[in-house]
């Protein structure tokens, strides 16, 4: 869902073993969470607070994947390895895909479709407020995720696309809010999102891939 | 049905079935036991004074008796930084936490310092179950049968002087017993009350839950329960009391002096100013019921008559 240079037109391009199994991770990696979520859920293997564990194991992966998207690009950079930039649209398409169940287990789940109390109460707090647009980001992102969509935007699409980054920095202040008090965890991912900010500057591309070329 | 000694040891699934009977019967008879237990919603309960209204408002406003919260949920869902972040670890953490030998040093402002040991406190103040809920301010919440007495008869027998006006609790501070306390916040942890909060007779000391002694998760081998205010309020551990003249200023107040104040008394109108109060997840319940002012105990209200309670939060 990030950003990427075009869609691949060479789409019957055969894959090398090496990209078949990369895909094969990536997908794995990605449904991994859910699969367990859902197993300790029919096990009774949830916290005494369900729903809040529910709500929390959804919206974790949803982040980090949203910020595994990110780096995609600076992952091909770096490396050039062209096989890993497709992950960008995987992953974030993943992301997108948990912050759906972590929204509708908030909204159904949690607070059982009480719209009163939830346009009342919760949506006038901050980290409500910015999860929502995070999540109407990735809505957007995910529906213009197909080839299609992107030749008909054309040079517009690259520019909404740069939407993934500004969805990064949403989540990441979604979370620091949500938690009772911020730890070690939060920073951490806090820091790893600064990173792949930079990473994206312009000026630090071209470094890198010089360094790399020499 | 006579009545039947809270400490008696009893398995807990006899026990909760015993108290869902009691409860039935106290409609009829009005158990001296059940009156002050605050689970009298469903038995029209005249004569607690200590329990508050036992009920709370679900989606709708339809009152629901409080069920108890199950022993396993209460003895392994436990907010105790000193051992762990996670709650959910806390009871393994806390297994081989040593409270023998164990005292409270009760000094200050009064007349009569003095130390006492845990023995010596049952002797004197003889346990008496109270079922409270119990509302985090994480917007979860528990009902729980303490067993304890209240801390007024304990600031009687010390004598308050007339210059002090709060009481400040302090929990035990020895990073060795408590490996959470090695980082993060200003320990130990400290609380505190105004004198006439903590000598009002739904404030106890308890020393323990479900007819059993306490166990450390839980704030073994005494801690404080003040069931109007949010959990954190509710200090564990205790090893000092202290009657002071100033506001003491609580390990959350100097964490987060805009998020949590001296007060924190449950109050669905008055929002953390991050997350809202105005509802909870009973611990054992699917979806949410509504928060309560007092957190359902209205019998306190006077005790904030005239006063701000969005300023004084």
């Amino acid at each position: 869902m990030a950003e990427r240079t075009q869609p691949d037109a060479s789409a019957a391009r055969r894959l090398s073993t090496g990209a078949l199994l990369l895909r094969i991770a990536a997908h794995a990696g990605a449904l991994a969470p859910l699969a367990y979520l859902l197993w300790q859920t029919l096990t009774g293997g949830l916290s005494f607070d369900p729903i809040h564990d529910l709500t929390l194991r959804t919206g974790k992966p949803a982040f980090i994947l949203l910020l595994l998207s990110l780096a995609a690009r600076p992952a091909v950079v770096v490396t050039g390895v062209t096989a890993l930039r497709p992950l960008a649209r995987t992953l974030g398409l993943y992301a997108f895909g948990y912050a759906t169940i972590h929204m509708l287990i908030f909204v159904g789940l949690d607070f059982g479709f009480r719209w009163d109390l939830i346009v009342g109460g919760v949506l006038e707090k901050r980290y409500a407020v910015i999860g929502l647009a995070t999540f109407l980001i990735l809505l957007t992102l995910a529906a213009t995720s197909t080839r299609k969509a992107a030749r008909r935007l054309g040079a517009l699409w690259k520019r909404l696309h740069r939407l993934a980054y500004a969805a990064g920095v949403l989540a990441t202040l979604h979370y620091l809010w949500a938690v009772k008090f911020i730890t070690f965890e939060q920073w951490a991912y806090a820091v790893v999102l600064a990173l792949l900010l930079v990473a994206r500057l312009p000026e630090v591309e071209g470094r890198i891939r010089r360094s790399r070329s020499e | 049905m006579t009545k039947i000694d809270p400490s008696e040891i009893t398995p807990e699934s006899v026990y909760l079935s015993r108290r869902k009977f009691m409860v039935g019967v106290a409609a009829l008879a009005g158990s001296a036991l059940l009156a002050g237990c605050g689970i009298g919603g469903e038995t029209g309960e005249t004569g607690g004074s200590t329990g508050g209204s036992g009920t709370t408002a679900a989606p709708g406003g339809t009152p629901t008796p409080d069920e108890l919260t199950s022993f396993d949920a209460i003895t392994n869902y436990n907010n105790f930084y000193e051992f762990s972040l996670d709650k959910e670890e806390v009871a393994s953490l806390a297994a081989d936490f040593v409270i023998e030998p164990w005292t409270v040093e009760v000094g200050g402002m009064v007349e009569s310092p003095r130390k006492y040991s845990i023995d010596e406190l049952l002797a004197l103040y003889p346990e008496e179950e109270r079922v409270y809920r119990m509302r985090c301010v994480e917007g979860w919440s528990m009902v729980i049968p303490w067993l304890g007495f209240p801390l007024r008869l304990l600031l009687d027998d010390v004598k308050p002087t007339s210059e002090a006006r709060y009481v400040r609790f302090q929990s035990l501070d020895d990073p060795e017993r408590l490996p959470g306390q090695r980082h993060r916040f200003a320990w130990p942890y400290v609380e505190g009350l105004r004198l006439d909060e903590a000598i009002h007779d739904l404030t106890i000391l308890s020393t323990g839950l479900y007819g059993k002694r306490l166990l450390p998760q839980n704030g073994a081998p005494i801690r404080l329960v003040v069931p109007w205010k949010y959990g954190f309020k509710s200090i564990k551990s205790v090893v000092r009391i202290d009657l002071v003249s100033e506001m003491p200023e609580s390990l959350w107040m100097e964490a987060g002096p805009r998020e949590y104040g001296f007060y924190a008394n449950v109050n669905p109108e008055v929002d953390h100013p991050r997350w809202s109060q105005k509802t909870e997840r009973r611990i054992g319940d699917f979806g949410r019921i509504d928060t309560l002012l007092f957190n359902g105990y209205d019998e306190v209200a006077p005790l904030y008559a005239g006063m701000d309670l969005r300023e004084n939060y």
